[in-house]
């Protein structure tokens, strides 16, 4: 993937888990790596604990003038395994495309059918060993930026890591980076290419 | 020069509040305008910003408080959505028919029942006779900068101005925002000046009972009846899209960045079609224009700024010369259109040559609108127009 071209991101997350802080810092990384548009527009309804929720990302080298949701998305991000069961995730995404996602299983595990490379990182778990646990929960919207820095190259882990900079101090900025790292080293990415099972499903 | 930041509308309109320097904040928390209040109260909380916070039990409250405020000299600021500016109706023309310089973020939200969060602009068109200049934005720049813009019109002209911006799309969307520093908006924005008469130690009625004719007042002053006070608002609205051009140009040269007054164009210099839409659904048209014009079409889009007072010159100038005029909008007067396209419609009956006019009503309630369908609407009235048509109505 290359810095001149536009790219679509899809979150999936549930309420509280960090997909909108995420997409926030993903898209601010992306204007530091010289995107001169970016947006992350939350798809809200009623806003609880738990509840599936979708942002909408857009990167491009050019200001965005439209507002409407991603329906096909070039990447989609998954920061609770569980909704692959919720929310179809892999119906829309482009031919050659990517997922990225949470998860301490693998590929083959999730059984994921379509035609796109995944990017699997226990974020969870990476996030839980840097300390980055809030009042009991875990917190991944750092770590999931990980596995998708590891699987792109249009925005780099440096200017992921300016991008928690700006918004973490202290021993929160150090959890943050650590639990950056250490999803981003232990990120897998294979191929996924059976589309025949999906005609067959 | 200006820090650009990753920001919502929502944050910039609140940072635009705190440097115009606001003395006075009264809001009631309304979903998907909260974040405003939340992040002001925070502001003055923490002693960034050096105002009065007033916390209300309604918006009728917030604007009545603002009101008051605003009339014993203060800079103020309020904010609301949907059914909470709906509830204020009452004090907005009171704020209006005062003449006092209020500053009110609007962020469009659909109107109850059926009762939706999501956006649409029915709350603030309802409001369009109430005497506030109404100001739409396209993006979170246009937000920022309008505010400011919106306090220096405001008290040019003493008429309270609402500055309109779609909920969720804009209001909780993080797109690149350059904030001006302190310096620069000071050099724009002169301190308020307080026109009150106001002093404290001589008693004054303000607001009293106005007759219908003219006559003295218990100190042997002519005092207006109400129809001249009326005829006032009436005349100086009407002017006022001067002092809305002379402000977006005034603010050009110290920001560098113009939002052309009342109205915008896009890829208008050689179109035949043009595209007519209001807010963040206007950008959107210019993505639909691109497509259309990859296929050889030759549309453009007029983007209106100002719908109160209406552009009805500006829209002449911009109408006059294409063969069609396809309308999208997030409104409805129930019975009868869109209220962008009725008012276009009657601004040129004026003009000797007209477009074919098309309408459609789009989006209420957050339905997504997509390029692709507005173009493909779009299109569809090139061949012949639709005269009040509802988009992906799914019946």
């Amino acid at each position: 993937m290359k810095s001149h071209q536009s790219y679509e991101i899809i979150w999936h997350g549930r309420g509280g888990q960090g997909a909108v802080t995420a997409a926030k810092m993903f898209t601010e990384a992306a204007y530091y790596a010289g995107f001169r548009g970016v947006s992350a527009k939350p798809a809200y309804f009623s806003e609880r604990r738990g509840a599936p929720v979708s942002v909408h990302t857009r990167v491009s080298p050019e200001p965005i003038r439209t507002f409407a949701n991603v329906l096909f998305p070039d990447i989609a991000v998954v920061l609770d395994d569980n909704l692959l069961e919720m929310v179809n995730i892999t119906a829309n995404i482009k031919t050659g495309g990517l997922i990225v996602i949470n998860s301490s299983k693998s590929a083959q595990d999730l059984d994921l059918r379509g035609r796109f490379t995944v990017a699997i990182s226990d974020a969870y778990h990476c996030s839980e060993a840097a300390g980055l646990i809030i009042e009991g929960n875990v917190l991944v919207s750092t770590s999931i930026l990980g596995p998708l820095t590891a699987a792109t190259n249009f925005v780099g882990l440096d200017n992921v890591q300016k991008a928690i900079q700006h918004k973490f101090r202290g021993k929160s900025l150090e959890r943050n980076l650590k639990a950056l790292d250490l999803a981003f080293e232990r990120t897998s990415i294979v191929s996924v290419d059976n589309i025949s099972a999906v005609a067959q499903g | 020069m200006g820090q650009i930041e990753i920001i919502t509308a929502n944050t910039a309109a609140a940072i635009a509040a705190k440097l115009c320097r606001v003395q006075v904040v009264s809001a009631y928390p309304i979903t998907p305008q909260t974040p405003v209040t939340e992040e002001l109260a925070a502001m003055v909380e923490s002693g960034e910003l050096k105002a009065e916070y007033i916390t209300v039990e309604s918006e009728h409250s917030a604007l009545a408080s603002v009101v008051a405020a605003s009339q014993v000299g203060a800079r103020v600021f309020t904010a609301t959505s949907a059914n909470g500016l709906l509830y204020m109706h009452e004090m907005l023309h009171w704020a209006a028919g005062s003449r006092v310089p209020i500053v009110m973020a609007c962020v469009n939200r659909g109107v109850g029942a059926p009762w939706t969060i999501l956006n649409d602009q029915q709350d603030t068109i309802a409001q369009r006779d109430t005497g506030w200049i109404q100001l739409y934005c396209r993006n979170s720049q246009e937000v920022l900068d309008t505010m400011i813009q919106a306090y220096r019109i405001s008290e040019l002209i003493q008429i309270p101005v609402m500055v309109c911006y779609d909920g969720f799309i804009l209001s909780h969307a993080s797109t690149p925002v350059d904030v001006p520093s302190q310096d620069e908006v000071d050099r724009f924005l002169p301190s308020m000046e307080d026109r009150s008469g106001i002093d404290g130690k001589t008693p004054m009625n303000l607001n009293p009972l106005i007759l219908s004719d003219p006559r003295p007042n218990a100190n042997g002053v002519l005092m207006p009846g109400y129809m001249e006070f009326r005829y006032r608002l009436q005349r100086d609205i009407l002017g006022s899209l001067q002092t809305i051009q002379a402000v977006d140009n005034e603010f050009a040269d110290i920001f560098g960045r113009s939002w052309g007054g009342s109205a915008w164009s896009y890829r208008m210099d050689d179109a035949d079609h043009a595209i007519v839409s209001m807010g963040s659904l206007a950008s959107e048209c210019t993505v639909a224009a691109d497509q259309l014009r990859n296929d050889g079409i030759k549309a453009g889009v007029v983007g209106v700024r100002v719908y109160r007072p209406f552009p009805s010159s500006r829209m002449i100038d911009s109408l006059s010369g294409v063969r069609t005029a396809i309308f999208f909008e997030k409104d409805v007067s129930y019975g009868y259109q869109g209220a962008l396209a009725m008012d276009t419609k009657a601004a040129m009956y004026e003009s000797k040559s007209r477009p074919e006019i098309s309408s459609y009503v789009v989006g209420l309630g957050g339905r997504d609108v997509r390029p692709e369908q507005l173009a493909e609407a779009t299109l569809k009235c090139v061949k012949g127009p639709a005269h009040h048509c509802w988009l992906d109505v799914r019946e």
